[in-house]
């Protein structure tokens, strides 16, 4: 568990144990009782009341309401049970939609793992001079606004004067001369991974770096003098002191890409057909652009119903890692 | 073992190392290199069968054409004021609880702290259409307020758990010396412990700027007939139906929107892996 304390290394204010609150005979701690701390944290607490729990909550009635265009204009929604779940689930469409999700996940989360443990154990093995280079342009990739990259990448594969087109053309691949990507439902699938993949490497690459460096070498060493190759190194020592970490940026990692809305809905809209439909297009789709406020609002609560199951995961091991912080 | 042929061999062995690292510099470099060259290029070159990988010619048209473009200055004003209104509102409810929190022995302590770890991972792309039917029940659509506000939540979050490590990590012994000396509690955090705060309040304020400043779902759908009140990355989202087929503009206004966030997170480097990677947080 020390590696994992040591992960805030570079970070520049260390938390000294002796500023744990609630320690005992804190001569710091307010007395019991005081109205203060609530004062302090009333203002974060009305907020996260109207602005988060009071959507979810709004969220779920809907989903149990019968609640249209009608509705949302004059009011008084019935109720009526748990008729738009049924609509849901008998609706095959919407299994494909689940589908999709879980394939689109899969994919990303694959992707982005394998990529990012790769970049991290290269950054590793880097000189200070490649390393600080690799590092910047991750960093660099991290910070570009998604509505922005989307575009970029719009204009990369744009069918007439693309730049990925031409490459292909000139390498003699002479069947991408205008070449449509977003006109087939498999290229633009693969065109929105590629862009999430590129995305979202640096954020998993940086972090797993950063514990790797905190391998201490001697434990690489001995492991060597012991005979280890390469490969058992990692698989030994390597992996399994990273392994909270990266359990973390994994499960971050699915969260994220099943979220994954903007790129999207800015690049596809879901389309063609529904080939990019995920299930947070596929609730807002529902809602906006079929006017049915409730089969949207009982898809978005399915989405965060198959979430929370990644969440648990995220904060059993987060909280494992940060629990003395609590 | 290498003693024989010591550093050739060890370029050589080195060398696949090399290939992957100057491959992923490449990729990860290529899309920034490609809009930003794309926005200098006259337009004969980009709309050219034969693209050239350094420009012939640069030319600030495109840029032009951008600034120039309907409402280019309006969204810039509205994107700025919604940003910097969450981020500082966002700042000033973190501060006192991130205290609270790091600071003050109270019943309930864990449980806030368990509550603000769940917000900072709060399902906001699932919240669209409850959020959006409230703001249209309390004829809040279309008013950069509601952004402000939903912003704010967007970044509170993350600002509380980061302000509560940096509080946590000054002695409270010196505001305990400053109150010995005559200062009032509040005093003392505010002469002794807040100067030392001001690195950990400016990254986490920059960072707030950033997830804020780049917001797309909610401007997206919560400004819809107001056209006045739309923000940069919805202006951007619709640059190419609105342009057409002027990749030459788009590319000049994604780098314009793009390049605070650029400055801000090279400029922050250094906190980037640590900071953000604790709190979980996707730039």
């Amino acid at each position: 568990m020390s590696t994992v304390r040591e992960r805030s290394g570079p970070r520049k204010v260390s938390r000294p144990p002796r500023a744990a609150p609630g320690r005992p005979g804190g001569r710091d701690g307010a007395r019991p009782g005081s109205l203060w701390p609530y004062l302090l944290i009333a203002p974060a607490v009305l907020g996260m009341l109207y602005l988060l729990v009071y959507p979810l909550a709004r969220a779920v009635l809907i989903s149990f309401q019968d609640f249209r265009l009608r509705q949302l204009i004059l009011g008084d929604a019935d109720f009526v049970g748990l008729r738009n779940y049924r609509t849901l689930l008998g609706d095959p469409q919407f299994w494909e939609v689940v589908r999709r999700t879980f394939v689109f996940m899969a994919v990303n989360v694959a992707a982005i793992m394998v990529l990012s443990t790769l970049v991290a154990l290269m950054a590793e093995r880097l000189g200070r001079a490649a390393r600080t280079v690799v590092l910047s342009s991750l960093v660099l990739v991290w910070a570009v606004p998604v509505v922005a990259a989307t575009t970029v990448f719009q204009w990369l594969f744009h069918s007439e004067f693309g730049i990925v087109n031409e490459t292909l053309t000139g390498l003699g691949l002479s069947s991408y001369e205008g070449y449509t990507w977003f006109a087939h439902g498999g290229t633009a699938f693969a065109i929105v991974v590629v862009l999430i993949v590129w995305q979202s490497v640096p954020f998993a690459a940086i972090t797993l770096y950063s514990a790797l460096v905190t391998v201490p070498a001697e434990l690489y060493e001995s492991a060597r003098m012991d005979g280890a190759g390469g490969a058992r190194v990692l698989r030994s020592v390597t992996f399994p002191l990273i392994r909270p970490i990266f359990m973390l940026v994994l499960s971050l990692e699915v969260i994220w890409t099943f979220k994954a809305f903007v790129q999207i809905w800015v690049m596809t809209c879901g389309g063609p057909g529904e080939a990019t439909t995920i299930l947070p297009v596929y609730a807002v789709q529902t809602a906006l652009a079929g006017q049915r406020y409730d089969l949207g609002s009982a898809a978005s609560m399915l989405t965060v119903l198959l979430m929370s199951g990644v969440l648990v995961l995220y904060f059993r091991q987060l909280f494992r890692q940060e629990g003395e912080q609590l | 073992m290498s003693t024989s042929r010591p550093s050739a061999r060890r370029a050589l062995r080195r060398l696949p190392l090399h290939a992957a690292a100057a491959l992923t510099v490449v990729i990860c470099l290529f899309p920034v290199y490609w809009m930003v060259t794309t926005a200098f290029k006259p337009s004969t070159d980009i709309q050219s069968y034969d693209p050239r990988l350094i420009p012939r010619a640069w030319t600030f048209d495109h840029f032009r054409r951008a600034v120039g473009a309907d409402g280019f200055a309006l969204f810039w004003r509205n994107s700025i004021l919604v940003t910097l209104s969450a981020v500082l509102l966002a700042l000033v409810v973190a501060l006192g609880a991130a205290y609270a929190v790091a600071r003050l022995r109270w019943r309930g302590r864990r449980q806030f702290v368990l509550a603000v770890f769940i917000a900072q991972m709060a399902p906001w792309e699932s919240l669209i259409i409850p959020i959006y039917i409230i703001s249209r029940d309390t004829g809040m659509l279309d008013r950069l307020p509601t952004l402000t506000l939903i912003y704010f939540m967007i970044t509170l979050p993350f600002t509380v758990i980061v302000l509560r490590g940096f509080i946590a990590g000054i002695p409270p012994e010196l505001e305990e010396a400053a109150q010995v000396d005559g200062c009032t509690r509040a005093g003392a955090f505010r002469k002794v412990a807040f100067p030392l705060l001001a690195p950990g309040l400016m990254a986490t304020s920059l960072f707030g700027f950033i997830t804020a400043w780049n917001e797309f779902t909610y401007a997206n759908f919560l400004i819809i007939k107001q056209q006045d009140s739309r923000t940069l990355p919805v202006w951007l989202s619709s640059f190419q139906s609105t342009f057409g087929t002027d990749w030459g503009a788009t590319m000049a206004a994604s780098t314009l929107f793009a390049l605070p966030a650029l400055a801000i997170f090279l400029a922050l480097q250094r906190h980037v892996a640590a900071g953000l990677a604790s709190g979980g947080v996707k730039g």
